[in-house]
């Protein structure tokens, strides 16, 4: 195997009403955040369904991270708070099985914040790298 | 031995049967070895008085089966429901899966069921019968000429062990005494886990999981999975899944299905006796269960109709999913 | 018929193992079974019965078909399949190799199924006949003899030692293989072995259990009992019974698109469950009532009817240790028509 040259492809559920923004702000902005970081855009982060982020890994993620607005300035009013609930649980819960905790995370990205956005994806993107493959989630079948 | 009597049971479900108060009864039928006892809607007075048993193998909690009974039928069913099942019950009944007036809820105490696995161990193969004794098991095996005598205390489930609750926290008239929320230890096995590394977790939890034959009866005896079409057999859904085609499906499975009933789980531990596979599952369960202690106050699913689960609940103040792994109280080593 | 001792079994095993992959049954950490894959070390368990059936090494539960890829108009068709390799399973029991019969009459019939026929060609069975039938046990009400288990060889097992019988031609080569381990003997300990088992037979709970009044042509008196809204009533709808089943045959044949192509794969399938042979119609079997009835009528009564008269069930008792609500086969047989005595 070699580690090394192994790109992580991350998948980044998006909220449409700010983390959505807030990428598009970064671009706008010419902030630069690793090409492997594939964007869903979800109409809430509460859109994302425990079995999205483990599919997500089935299909060749090395890591997942949901982004939402910021607690209290949901656009549903509350969604993201039942965000906040569900992946805390479901994280464990992956931790728990001796899935490596490092791949997953939430993080509350507003459309304002652009430079954050950019941020958070190179970090997550290189603590991801650090990892190397993900081997404990991973679906033989959809190896190429 | 169980404090209350069969004939006492017996007695209540011919009463109301006979005056017309109900018009069937939901009991444990005899099997063929004594401890092979089957779930069962008597009609008949003199089926009952046949039939019915009430003795420590009556683990089968029904509080699923009124979904569909109440559906069916005139007039109302009588249901016998030990304390943990109670749980269920009002579980159920939170969310609407049935009318209560259909159902006349008899509570009966219960001092814990036995583990026919741990009868064997003991007595060997070959069990013919079994007497329930004031507090051991006469166990009459081909091999023995004698019955072998065997400490109830010794056999007793896993579950029962570690019992949560005697209180019953619904019924419509209640036989015996009432007991009491139990002090219990049933965090101990997840919190070993917990400290283990997280190599040693997934080596654990793989072995375990690739045990699966995904006959679903983890699922399918479970009371708070009641949707009418499972996702996981539904073709529309995307993740329909019949076989553990990979070890991948093996996780998704049981993650999905844990976390499904996270927040509703009461803790009855039917998964973990029904499967044929000997996995653990109540200790997927019961990490949920702990986690949301420790994240969001004590909570214990069925205490109360109507109460709010957390999962579909939230505070302004709630933690972060970042600050799970730094907290040193609930969080995995 | 030759025999050895059982403390020679493991240098038996490695000997085996060396010529093909083995199988045999070991304890699991509960206190029950399971067939492993043989590797230094590994103790033979005789306890009855292993958990799941010995079905899985010519039928296993997931089995990937090909694998095609579509570009454009074209679509790109491959074999998956590995070459397969031979194995040897030790220790299954009278129940399970006549198992083995119900399925190649499914499976060997033209057309034949060839992953099953590959299987079965490169399979040799090492059956062990029985000395500790448990409670579950019910062979003889079809007609079984647990002390005649049949197979490619024959194992009897004595207090210290192992009598050894080849059936076939596939055996013969097993035993030249052990040849210097074992040595010729009588047949006079594996009589009276066989006798001890047979007095053991007499006293199973089970043991007068009869299936006389299914069979063949029974479609009729039985399909519209009165009894099966009763009996499957507490029937969850899971699949426990059929996949712990060692005759259970059914199979589903599905798709998974893996983004790179599509696997066709198949799966076990329970007609316990809500999607079993759905159409676009739907699902034939609207209730449980009548999934229920199909699974007994089909070990029991369809059977039978297209296959000379043999029993789709060989009394293994899985269904019996297995099912959460102990709901099976005996109490249906029961209920229905084969009343004891």
């Amino acid at each position: 195997m070699q580690v090394n040259e192994h790109k992580p492809l991350i998948v980044a559920f998006c909220c449409n009403w700010c983390s959505y923004a807030g990428a598009d702000l970064a671009g706008n902005n010419r902030l630069a955040y690793p090409a492997d970081v594939k964007i869903i855009r979800v109409p809430c982060s509460c859109r994302v369904n425990p079995m999205f982020v483990l599919r997500a890994f089935q299909r060749g993620a090395d890591g997942v991270i949901i982004c939402g607005c910021h607690p209290g300035d949901c656009h549903y009013t509350s969604g993201n708070y039942f965000t906040r609930r569900r992946m805390a649980l479901l994280f464990s819960m992956l931790d728990y099985l001796g899935i490596e905790k490092e791949r997953t995370r939430v993080e509350w990205v507003s459309a304002a914040e652009g430079a954050k956005f950019a941020a958070t994806m190179n970090d997550f993107a290189e603590k991801v790298a650090s990892l190397g493959e993900n081997k404990r989630l991973e679906d033989l079948r959809c190896k190429k | 031995m169980q404090k209350i009597t069969r004939n006492a049971l017996v007695e209540k479900a011919v009463a109301m049967l006979n005056d017309g108060a109900v018009s069937r009864v939901l009991g444990w039928r005899a099997g063929e070895f004594g401890y092979d006892i089957t779930p069962s809607v008597f009609t008949e007075a003199k089926d009952i008085e046949e039939n019915f048993v009430w003795n420590d193998f009556c683990g089968a909690n029904f509080s699923k089966y009124l979904v569909a009974q109440t559906r069916k039928g005139e007039g109302k069913i009588l249901v016998f429901l030990k304390p943990c099942d109670t749980y269920s019950f009002n579980q159920l009944l939170t969310e609407h899966r049935f009318d209560r007036e259909k159902v006349y809820v008899v509570g009966i105490p219960c001092e814990g069921m036995v583990d026919i696995a741990k009868v064997k161990k003991l007595c060997g193969d070959g069990i013919s019968a079994i007497e329930c004794g004031e507090d051991s098991l006469a166990v009459t095996t081909i091999y023995e000429d004698a019955p072998i005598a065997v400490s109830t205390k010794d056999v007793l489930a896993e579950r029962c062990l570690s019992c949560k609750s005697k209180k019953h926290v619904a019924y419509d008239e209640l036989l015996g005494e009432e007991g009491e929320v139990l002090d219990s230890n049933r965090f101990d096995e997840v919190e070993k886990l917990e400290k283990m590394t997280a190599d040693e977790r997934f080596e654990f939890w793989q072995s375990q999981l690739s045990k699966c034959i995904r006959c679903n009866a983890c699922r399918d005896i479970c009371p708070a999975c009641t949707c009418e079409k499972c996702v996981f057999d539904n073709p529309n859904s995307g993740a329909e899944n019949k076989a553990p085609a990979t070890s991948f499906e093996e996780k998704m499975f049981h993650i999905i299905r844990a976390f499904h009933v996270a927040g509703r789980c009461t803790d009855c531990g039917e998964c973990s006796r029904v499967c044929p596979q000997d996995i653990p599952l109540h200790l997927l369960n019961r990490k949920f269960i702990k986690d949301i202690d420790a994240f969001y106050g004590d909570y214990q699913a069925g205490e109360e109709v109507g109460s709010r689960a957390p999962l579909v609940n939230y505070t302004k103040e709630d933690l972060e999913p970042s600050e799970v792994f730094e907290r040193g109280d609930g969080a995995n080593a | 018929m030759r025999k050895c001792s059982l403390t020679a079994l493991d240098s038996i095993f490695e000997t085996i193992a060396k010529s093909a992959v083995l199988y045999l049954p070991v304890d699991t950490e509960e206190n029950k079974s399971e067939y492993k894959m043989w590797e230094k070390g590994a103790k033979w368990s005789d306890r009855l019965n292993t958990n799941k059936s010995p079905k899985d090494f010519f039928f296993p539960q997931v089995e990937d078909l090909m694998k095609f890829k579509v570009t454009g108009k074209n679509i790109e068709l491959t074999d998956i399949r590995k070459a397969a390799e031979d194995f040897v399973v030790f220790g299954v029991r009278a129940c399970d190799v006549k198992s083995f019969d119900v399925l190649d009459r499914v499976f060997l019939t033209t057309p034949t199924d060839s992953y099953y026929a590959s299987r079965r060609e490169h399979g040799v069975i090492i059956s062990v006949a029985c000395t500790r039938p448990t409670e579950t046990c019910f062979c003889q009400t079809f007609g079984i003899d647990a002390t005649e288990p049949q197979g490619d060889i024959m194992v009897w097992k004595t207090e210290s030692e192992l009598f050894w019988k080849a059936v076939t031609e596939k055996g013969e080569k097993i035993m030249s293989l052990i040849e210097s381990m074992t040595e010729q003997c009588t047949e006079e300990a594996v009589e009276a072995q066989k006798a001890k088992t047979k007095a053991i037979m007499k006293k199973l709970p089970l043991a007068n259990l009869k299936a006389d009044a299914f069979g063949a042509g029974k479609t009729d008196e039985f399909f519209n009992a009165p009894e099966w809204a009763e009996l499957s009533q507490s029937c969850l709808g899971c699949g426990t019974c059929t996949f712990v089943c060692p005759t259970c045959q059914c199979y589903d044949i599905k798709d998974f698109n893996t983004g790179n192509g599509v696997v066709r794969f198949r799966c076990w399938d329970s007609c316990m469950y809500s999607d079993f042979t759905k159409m676009s119609a739907g699902q034939p079997r609207l209730t449980q009532v009548e999934r229920f009835r199909q699974r007994f009528m089909h070990k029991l009564v369809y059977y039978p009817e297209n296959n000379e008269g043999m029993f789709g069930c060989v009394g293994c008792g899985r269904c019996l240790a297995k099912c959460p609500i102990s709901m099976n086969i005996v109490k249906v047989m029961k209920a229905i028509g084969g009343k004891a005595e």
